[in-house]
C-alpha cells in the first residue's frame, strides 16, 4: 500500500490559515486563554517568584510547539506508526521497571543519558492510538474477542505503570483505552458486567493497594481523622476555597496560599489558589475554557472521517475532561489524592507537553481531513 | 456488494461513535455540574464557616509580656533591674531529631542537667508548634558561637528578652527576695490571661509581695503569621502596661555597714525610722546572691545553700523567733510602773539568786555575787535579773502579757514582706488552751527576764523599740516607701500606719525608763557602755543575752560544732537621739555570747552610718 498524501481541498472563505497551519481555532484560542490564567495563578501560589513564571513559560512554549509539529502529520502516517510506538513504549516501561531511576518513591524515570523522562507518559497517547488502531479495522461494535485483545492492550501498560507506582496516570491510561473501547460501541450489558466486576474486585484492589494509597481513600472520606498528616492538604485545600467565596479574596490576596498554608500550591493543589483568590466565578470562567476543549475534541471526533481518528479524537478529548475533573474533584475534596496536576495550569511536569501533543493530534485530524462534498 | 457492505457499516459506525460521544460529553457535563454543586457548597453554603477557618489560620493572638517593675533603695540606689538577656529556644515542630540536635548544640553551648530536665518539662507539656526555652542568659560568645552554626539547627533560635538581675548581689537579699521562673505550683496561683508570655514570678521578699504591682499587665498583638509561625505583620496592638517601680526604704549604706558589722556572725539586725515605721535596715546573716535563682541554680549549689549549717536561706528578721532575753527589761520596768505595781524607788536585795517562798530552786542572777540593793534604775542598767524576777512576781504573767502586748509582743508587725511569724508572748489562757497545761509560778518569774517561753523576731523587737522611743506609737513597719506608675511617672507615696497608741498613764514613768536606758550606754557601769564613750549623740540602749537550749527544735545535733552553737545570743535594742529619736534598732547575734560587747557596737555602727549623713 502506498501512502499517498492527496492534497486537500480548501475550505476556501473561512478557515484557510487553519487548514494551511493545521491549527483549530476555537481549541488554540481556548488553550492559549487557559495558558494565560495558568499563569497569572501561578505568579501568585508561587508567592511572586517570577523565574517560576519564566521557567513554565519556556515549558509552555516546548509544550505548544510540539504540539505544532504533531498536528503537521496526517493521521494516516499516526496510524501507521502507532504500532512502532506503543512497542517502543512498552519496552521503555520494562526498562523503568528494571533500572528506572527512583524519585519521590516511585520508580518512573528512565534516563536515556541525554534526557531523562517518563515512558507513562508517552503512553498517555500511545495506548488509546494502539486500542483505536487495532479496532478501527474491525466490524463495530467489537466482538468479544476484540474486547479481550483490547482489554489486553490497556491493561498491560496500566499495570506497570500502576507498578512504579503511579496510580493517577495508570487510571488516566486505562481510562484513555477505555474511551475509545466505549466509543467503539462496547455493548451496555457488557459494560454493566464489567461495573460489577470492578465493583466486586474493590476489595482485592484494596489489598493491592500501597499503603499511602489507602491512607489517601481513608483520608478523603474523613479528612479531619488526621488533621495534621494526610488529612492536612484537604483541610486546608477546602478552607482555601471555601473561603475564596464567589468572588474571591483577589489576585495575590490569599491569606491561605501566601501564607504557606496550602501545601503543594503551585503543582497539584493549584486549583485551591484559584479558588481562593479568584473565587466561584473564577472557577466558572476555568471551567468555560475547559468545557470549550472538551466540546470541540468531541466536535472534532464526530466530524472526523474515518474510524481511528473518531475513536482516537473521542478518547483524547474525554481524557482530558476526567484529567481536569480528577484534580479538582481531589482538591475539592470529593476524590482521593491521586497526584494528578491541574492541566495546562500546574507547574511543571513532561505531562503539559503530552498533553498539548495530544492537542496536535486533534488538529492534525481536524485539519487533515478532505471536504466531502454533501 | 462488498462495497455496500463497507459503506454500510461505515455510516453505522459513524452514527455509533457519535451517539457515544455525545454519550460521554453529557456525562462529562453531569460530572462537571456534581463540581459546581460541590464549589457552590464550599464557598457559598459554607463560606463564612471557611472564612473563620481561615482568618484563625491567618491570625494569631500573641501576649506581651510587660517590662518588671524596678526597685529602688530609698536615695534612688537600683536594687532591682532587667537587663537584656539572650536565650535559647527550640521549636520542636521544626526539628526532625531532637536528641541529635540536643547533643549538637552540646558541643557550642553549655547545656547544664537543670537545663535540659526543665526543657524536657516544657516539651511534654507545651504543643509542638511552641518555642520552649533551652537556655537563658547567654553569654556573648555563645551567642556569637551558635550564630555561626546556625545553619545547622533549624527551628532553633536566640531571642532577646529583658532578665531579673540585682545589681548589689546578696545585699539585702531577704528584704528584696529574687524571681524565679514560674513552676507547676505558681501556674495555679497566677492568674494565667495576665502571665501569658511571663516566665518569672517573684518567689520571695518584696519580689513576692508585691507581685501584682512589679509584674504590671500584659498587652497582646494579633499578627498574622505564615503556617510556620513567621510573623508577617502586627494587625492591632494593645501595648503592655509596665509594672510599677518600687522606691524602698531601706538605705544601701545603712544596710551595708550593718550586714558587714556582722562579720562572720549569723544573725539579725532591724534598723527602723520611729517617726514613721520605716524601715532603714533589714539584715538576716549569713546572707546569699539571689541571682542565681532567677534563671534555674544548680542542683549543687542549691544544696550547699540548703546543707549549710547556717542556714543563709533562713530569714531571721521575719521568721527567726529568739528569747528577748534582758532586752524586755525596759518594758517589763515601764509595766510595773505604769500598771502601778512597782514606782521609781521601789528597791529589791539582790543576792545573786531569787526564790519562791517554799520553793527551793533558785533562780540566778547572771551576776553570782548579786548587785545588792538595785531600784529600776541599777536594774537596768546593770541589768539586774532579780529586781525583775521579783517584778514579774508581783505582777503576775496576765498582767505581764496584757502590757506587753501593747508593744506588740506575740503578734505579727505587718510588715509588707510575706512569711512573717508572729513570736510568742506568753499567758495562762495561751498556755491552757495551746499546750493543755497549766501556768506554774517559775514561769512567771523568767518570763521577767525574757526568757522561757518568750519568743520575739528581731522586726517585733525593733518596732517595740521605735514605740519605746516615739512615745508609745505602735507603728506598722514598711518597708516600701513609694510606688511609681510606669505610665505616669506619678509618685504614690505608702503613708505610715499607726497601729495603736499607748495610753501613757505618767509620762515620768516612760522618761525614766528611757533614762535609764541612757545609762545602759553612757554610764559607768552601764553593760553597753564601750559605745557610749565617743557617741556624738544620745543613745537608749538595752542590752541582752539569750540562752540557746531549744531555741530551734529543727536544729541538728553536731558534735564539732556543738561548743559555739551552744553559746548565747547576743541581743542589743537601741534608739537614738534620745531627745529626738531618727532611728531605732534591734540586734540580735546568734552564738554571740555578750550583748554589751558584740550587738551593741553593730548598733553603733549603723546608727552612725545613718544618723552621720544629712538627713534625708
Amino acid at each position: 500500500m502506498s501512502i499517498t498524501i492527496s492534497p486537500h481541498r480548501e475550505d476556501a472563505s473561512q478557515h484557510g490559515w487553519q487548514y494551511r497551519l493545521h491549527v483549530d481555532a476555537p481549541l488554540l484560542f481556548s488553550l492559549i486563554a487557559v495558558s494565560i490564567l495558568g499563569l497569572i495563578v501561578l505568579y501568585s501560589a508561587g508567592g511572586g517568584d517570577i523565574e517560576l513564571v519564566e521557567r513554565q513559560l519556556v515549558r509552555l512554549g516546548i509544550a505548544y510547539t510540539s504540539m505544532l509539529v504533531v498536528a503537521q502529520l496526517p493521521p494516516r502516517l499516526l496510524q501507521r506508526l502507532t504500532p512502532w510506538l506503543f512497542i517502543t513504549g512498552i519496552l521503555f516501561l520494562l526498562a523503568v521497571l528494571v533500572g528506572g531511576d527512583v524519585s519521590g518513591g516511585a520508580q518512573r524515570w528512565l534516563n536515556l543519558y541525554i534526557v531523562r523522562f517518563q515512558p507513562s507518559e508517552m503512553m498517555k497517547l500511545a495506548v488509546p492510538m494502539m486500542v483505536a488502531w487495532y479496532l478501527a479495522d474491525t466490524r463495530l461494535p467489537p466482538n468479544r474477542w476484540k474486547l479481550l485483545a483490547s482489554a489486553t492492550l490497556i491493561a498491560v501498560p496500566m499495570l506497570m505503570i500502576a507498578k512504579q507506582p503511579d496510580l493517577g496516570t495508570a487510571l488516566l491510561i486505562a481510562s484513555a483505552g477505555v474511551f475509545v473501547v466505549f466509543l467503539a460501541g462496547l455493548q451496555w450489558r457488557l459494560l454493566a458486567f464489567f461495573s460489577v466486576l470492578v465493583t466486586a474486585a474493590a476489595p482485592l484492589i484494596w489489598h493491592f493497594m500501597h499503603d499511602y494509597q489507602r491512607q489517601r481513600v481513608i483520608t478523603m472520606l474523613n479528612p479531619e481523622s488526621d488533621p495534621l498528616g494526610s488529612g492536612y492538604h484537604i483541610i486546608q485545600s477546602k478552607i482555601a476555597i471555601g473561603s475564596g467565596g464567589l468572588f474571591g479574596k483577589g489576585w495575590l490576596n490569599g491569606t491561605q496560599s501566601q501564607l504557606d498554608f496550602l501545601p503543594e500550591r503551585s503543582t497539584d493543589f493549584i486549583f485551591a489558589v484559584l479558588g481562593e483568590e479568584f473565587g466561584f466565578f473564577g472557577i466558572l470562567l476555568l471551567f468555560t475554557f475547559y468545557s470549550i476543549i472538551v466540546i470541540r475534541g468531541i466536535m472534532i471526533s464526530i466530524q472526523a472521517q474515518d474510524t481511528f481518528t473518531r475513536l482516537l479524537a473521542g478518547s483524547l478529548s474525554m481524557t482530558f475532561c476526567v484529567y481536569f475533573i480528577v484534580n479538582t474533584g481531589m482538591v475539592t475534596g470529593l476524590l482521593p489524592v491521586v497526584g494528578l496536576p491541574l492541566p495546562m495550569i500546574s507547574y511543571g511536569g513532561t505531562s503539559i507537553v503530552t498533553l498539548m501533543a495530544g492537542f496536535g493530534i486533534l488538529m492534525s485530524i481536524q485539519t487533515h481531513r478532505k471536504l466531502l462534498p454533501t | 456488494m462488498l462495497g455496500q457492505v463497507h459503506l454500510k457499516d461505515h455510516l453505522f459506525e459513524s452514527r455509533l461513535i457519535t451517539n457515544r460521544a455525545i454519550l460521554l460529553l453529557i456525562i462529562g457535563g453531569l460530572l462537571l455540574s456534581v463540581l459546581l454543586v460541590r464549589l457552590l457548597y464550599l464557598q457559598v453554603v459554607s463560606h463564612e464557616h471557611f472564612t473563620t477557618l481561615s482568618e484563625d489560620n491567618r491570625v494569631k493572638l500573641q501576649p506581651l509580656p510587660p517590662n518588671r517593675g524596678l526597685i529602688y533603695d530609698r536615695n534612688g540606689i537600683l536594687l532591682a533591674e532587667n537587663l537584656p538577656s539572650y536565650r535559647l529556644e527550640i521549636t520542636p515542630e521544626e526539628v526532625d531529631d531532637m536528641g541529635a540536635t540536643l547533643s549538637a548544640l552540646e558541643n557550642i553551648i553549655e547545656i547544664r542537667d537543670i537545663d535540659r530536665s526543665r526543657f524536657e518539662k516544657l516539651l511534654a507539656r507545651k504543643p509542638r508548634f511552641e518555642a520552649i526555652p533551652l537556655r537563658f542568659h547567654m553569654g556573648d560568645e555563645e551567642v556569637a558561637r551558635f550564630s555561626v552554626n546556625r545553619h545547622r539547627f533549624p527551628g532553633v533560635d536566640i531571642t532577646a528578652g529583658l532578665a531579673r538581675h540585682y545589681p548589689q548581689g546578696p545585699l539585702a537579699v531577704h528584704a528584696l527576695g529574687y524571681v524565679g521562673r514560674i513552676d507547676e505550683k505558681a501556674l495555679k496561683v497566677l492568674d494565667s490571661s495576665n502571665y501569658r508570655g511571663t516566665s518569672h514570678v517573684g518567689k520571695n521578699g518584696i519580689e513576692k509581695t508585691y507581685e501584682e504591682l512589679l509584674h504590671g499587665k500584659v498587652g497582646l498583638q494579633q499578627v498574622e503569621t505564615t503556617a510556620q509561625g513567621r510573623i508577617i505583620r502586627v494587625l492591632s496592638r494593645t501595648p503592655p502596661v509596665s509594672g510599677s517601680n518600687l522606691y524602698l526604704t531601706l538605705d544601701s549604706h545603712v544596710q551595708q555597714v550593718a550586714e558587714e558589722a556582722f562579720g562572720d556572725f549569723s544573725g539579725s539586725a532591724i534598723a527602723i525610722d520611729p517617726n514613721n515605721g520605716d524601715i532603714l535596715a533589714f539584715v538576716s546573716l549569713p546572707t546569699y546572691d539571689p541571682n542565681p535563682f532567677v534563671n534555674g541554680i544548680d542542683y549543687d549549689d542549691y544544696a550547699a545553700l540548703r546543707n549549710n549549717d547556717k542556714e543563709p536561706l533562713f530569714n531571721r528578721a521575719l521568721r527567726g523567733q529568739y528569747p528577748p532575753g534582758s532586752t524586755v527589761k525596759p518594758f517589763m520596768g515601764l509595766a510595773g510602773l505604769e500598771t502601778g505595781v512597782s514606782n521609781e524607788n521601789s528597791r529589791t536585795y539582790c543576792p545573786g539568786f531569787y526564790m519562791l517562798a517554799g520553793k527551793d530552786r533558785k533562780y540566778r542572777d547572771w551576776k553570782r555575787s548579786g548587785h545588792g540593793t538595785v531600784d529600776l534604775n541599777i536594774a537596768i542598767t546593770q541589768s539586774c535579773d532579780v529586781y525583775f524576777y521579783d517584778l514579774a512576781q508581783s505582777m503576775g504573767i496576765d498582767r505581764i502579757h496584757d502590757y506587753l502586748q501593747h508593744f506588740g509582743f506575740g503578734r505579727a508587725s505587718g510588715i509588707d514582706i510575706q512569711g512573717e511569724l508572729p513570736g510568742l508572748l506568753p499567758s495562762k489562757e495561751w498556755k491552757r488552751s495551746r499546750r493543755n497545761q497549766p501556768w506554774f509560778p517559775g514561769e512567771t518569774i523568767i518570763t521577767g527576764i525574757g526568757q522561757g517561753f518568750f519568743l520575739v523576731t528581731p522586726i517585733q523587737l525593733a518596732t517595740a523599740t521605735a514605740a519605746l522611743a516615739n512615745g508609745g506609737h505602735m507603728l506598722q513597719p514598711q518597708i516600701v516607701h513609694a510606688e511609681q506608675e510606669a505610665e505616669t511617672d506619678d509618685l504614690l507615696p505608702h503613708q505610715p500606719q499607726r497601729l495603736e497608741t499607748i495610753t501613757i498613764n505618767d509620762q515620768q514613768h516612760w522618761d525614766h525608763v528611757i533614762a535609764a536606758m541612757v545609762d545602759v550606754v553612757h554610764s559607768a557601769r552601764g553593760t553597753a557602755r564601750g559605745i557610749g564613750k565617743d557617741s556624738p549623740y544620745t543613745i537608749a540602749g538595752k542590752t541582752g543575752t539569750a540562752q540557746v537550749f531549744g531555741l530551734k527544735q529543727e536544729e541538728k545535733y553536731d558534735a564539732e560544732t556543738i561548743a559555739e552553737k551552744l553559746r548565747d545570743h547576743a541581743l542589743f535594742i537601741a534608739f537614738a537621739p534620745v531627745d529626738e529619736p531618727k532611728i531605732a534598732v534591734a540586734i540580735i547575734v546568734e552564738n554571740g555570747g555578750g550583748g554589751g560587747s558584740v550587738a551593741a557596737p553593730i548598733a553603733r555602727a549603723i546608727m552612725d552610718a545613718y544618723l552621720g549623713k544629712p538627713s534625708s
